[in-house]
C-alpha cells in the first residue's frame, strides 16, 4: 500500500543519510523533490493536453474502435469480463501502443485515461481492481519495440549499430510482462477474504 | 538499423496524418475536439501532480542518502550467482525508481565500460526492458484515489526482477 511505502521510502532515507551522514544531502532533496515533481508535471502537462487533444480525434473518428476490434483476442486474454471495444480497452490499448512505439509521454496521459475508465466499473474506490492491477502491472513490464532513448545514447558513445541489443530486449521484456502479468492474474483468483491476506504479505 | 530509424522518424507524423484524415473523412468538428481533449489533459495533470510530489520528493530523498551504494554491495554475493555483472547492479537498483536517474547511471556504465562491451550491453537492454516501476504505480493510482494496491507490487517486483535475470542471460545467450 502506498501510505506505507511511502512512509518507509522517507524514513529509510533519513536513516541511511545519517548512518553515510549524508543528512544534509537527504535534507535538500527534500525540500528540493517538490520543485522537481512540478517542472515534470509541466513538462508532461503538454505532452497531456496535445495527446489528450489527439486520441480524442482518433477516438471520435472511430480509429480507436477499429484498431480494438483487431485486438479483441488480446484483450479477451488479458482482461476477460472487460467489453473488447469498451471505453476501457480503447484507451488501454492506445496506452499498449504508445509503449510499443515508445512514445513514453503519450502513453501515461493514455494510461491515466484507462485507470478513469476502469475505475468507473470499479465497486470500491479506495482498492484496486484485478484489472487496474494487469494493466498497471503490463506498464511496469514496459514492452517495446524500439528502444529509441538508449540506443540514441549509444549512437553518441560510437557503436555503429546500436540496435544490435533488439533480439535481447524483445526477449527480456516479453519475459518479464509474461511473469508479471501471469502474477497478477494469478493472485487476483482468491476469494476477497483471502485477498485481504495477500495485500499483508505483498507489503 | 536504417527501418527502426526510418520507422522511429515516421511514427509520430503517420499517426498524425491518419487520425486527422479519419477525423475529417467522419466530419468530426477536429479543433474543437482537440481543445476539449486537451483541457482533459490538463486536468488530469493537476490531479496527479500530489502523488508526484509525494514520490518525487522520497525519491530523491533515498537517492541522497546512499542507501543504493549500500544496497548494491550488499547484494553482490546474489548477483554474482546469477551471472549478473556487479558493475550493472547499482543501475538495476535505480531503475524502478528514477527514469532519469537511471539514463545518468547508464551514460556513466557507457564511459567507464564501453558502450558495445557485454557490461555496456547488458545494462541497455536492461534500462530498455524494463521501466519507473515505482513511479507508474504512484501516477497511475494516484490519479484515481486507489490506496489499496493488493499484489500491483509484488507481480510488478517479480516482473522487475525477472528483466534483470533475462537481461544478462539473453546477451549472453543472443549476442556472443
Amino acid at each position: 500500500m502506498l501510505n506505507w511505502i511511502w512512509a518507509v521510502i522517507m524514513l529509510l532515507a533519513i536513516i541511511s543519510g545519517a548512518v553515510n551522514g549524508r543528512l544534509e544531502q537527504v535534507t535538500n532533496a527534500f525540500l528540493g523533490g517538490g520543485g522537481q515533481a512540478i517542472t515534470l508535471a509541466l513538462t508532461l502537462g503538454g505532452a497531456m493536453c496535445v495527446w489528450g487533444g489527439i486520441m480524442r480525434i482518433a477516438d471520435k473518428g472511430g480509429l480507436t474502435v477499429f484498431f480494438a476490434r483487431t485486438m479483441t483476442p488480446l484483450m479477451r486474454l488479458l482482461f476477460p469480463g472487460l467489453e473488447p471495444t469498451g471505453a476501457a480497452c480503447r484507451a488501454i490499448l492506445m496506452n499498449m501502443a504508445a509503449n510499443f512505439l515508445g512514445l513514453g509521454n503519450a502513453a501515461t496521459p493514455l494510461g491515466i485515461k484507462a485507470m478513469n475508465e476502469l475505475s468507473r466499473a470499479n465497486p470500491d474506490p479506495d482498492t484496486a481492481s484485478g484489472h487496474m492491477i494487469t494493466f498497471v502491472v503490463l506498464n511496469t513490464a514496459s514492452i517495446q519495440l524500439l528502444p529509441t532513448t538508449v540506443a540514441t545514447l549509444r549512437l553518441q558513445y560510437g557503436v555503429s549499430e546500436p540496435f544490435n541489443i533488439l533480439p535481447a530486449v524483445w526477449l527480456t521484456s516479453i519475459g518479464s510482462a509474461v511473469v508479471a502479468v501471469a502474477l497478477s492474474r494469478l493472485l487476483n483468483i482468491s476469494p476477497k477474504k483471502s485477498g485481504r491476506h495477500i495485500v499483508k504479505v505483498s507489503i | 538499423m536504417n527501418t527502426a530509424k526510418l520507422l522511429s522518424v515516421w511514427t509520430v507524423p503517420a499517426f498524425l496524418v491518419l487520425v486527422l484524415v479519419a477525423g475529417k473523412a467522419r466530419r468530426v468538428p477536429v479543433f474543437d475536439e482537440f481543445t476539449a481533449g486537451a483541457g482533459d489533459g490538463l486536468r488530469t495533470c493537476v490531479k496527479v501532480l500530489p502523488a508526484l510530489v509525494a514520490l518525487m520528493t522520497a525519491v530523491s530523498m533515498l537517492r541522497a542518502s546512499g542507501l543504493m551504494e549500500m544496497l548494491s554491495s550488499a547484494v553482490e554475493p546474489v548477483s554474482r550467482f546469477l551471472g549478473f555483472p556487479s558493475e550493472v547492479v547499482p543501475l538495476a537498483l535505480l531503475r524502478p525508481v528514477s527514469g532519469s536517474g537511471s539514463l545518468a547511471m547508464l551514460e556513466n556504465i557507457y564511459a567507464s565500460f564501453g558502450a558495445d562491451s557485454l557490461i555496456g550491453r547488458i545494462a541497455s537492454v536492461l534500462q530498455s526492458s524494463t521501466e519507473t516501476t515505482f513511479y507508474t504505480i504512484a501516477v497511475y493510482y494516484g490519479s484515481i484515489g486507489v490506496k489499496k494496491t493488493r499484489h500491483t507490487l509484488i507481480s510488478s517486483s517479480c516482473g522487475d526482477l525477472t528483466g534483470i535475470i533475462l537481461s544478462a542471460l539473453t546477451v549472453r545467450l543472443l549476442l556472443y
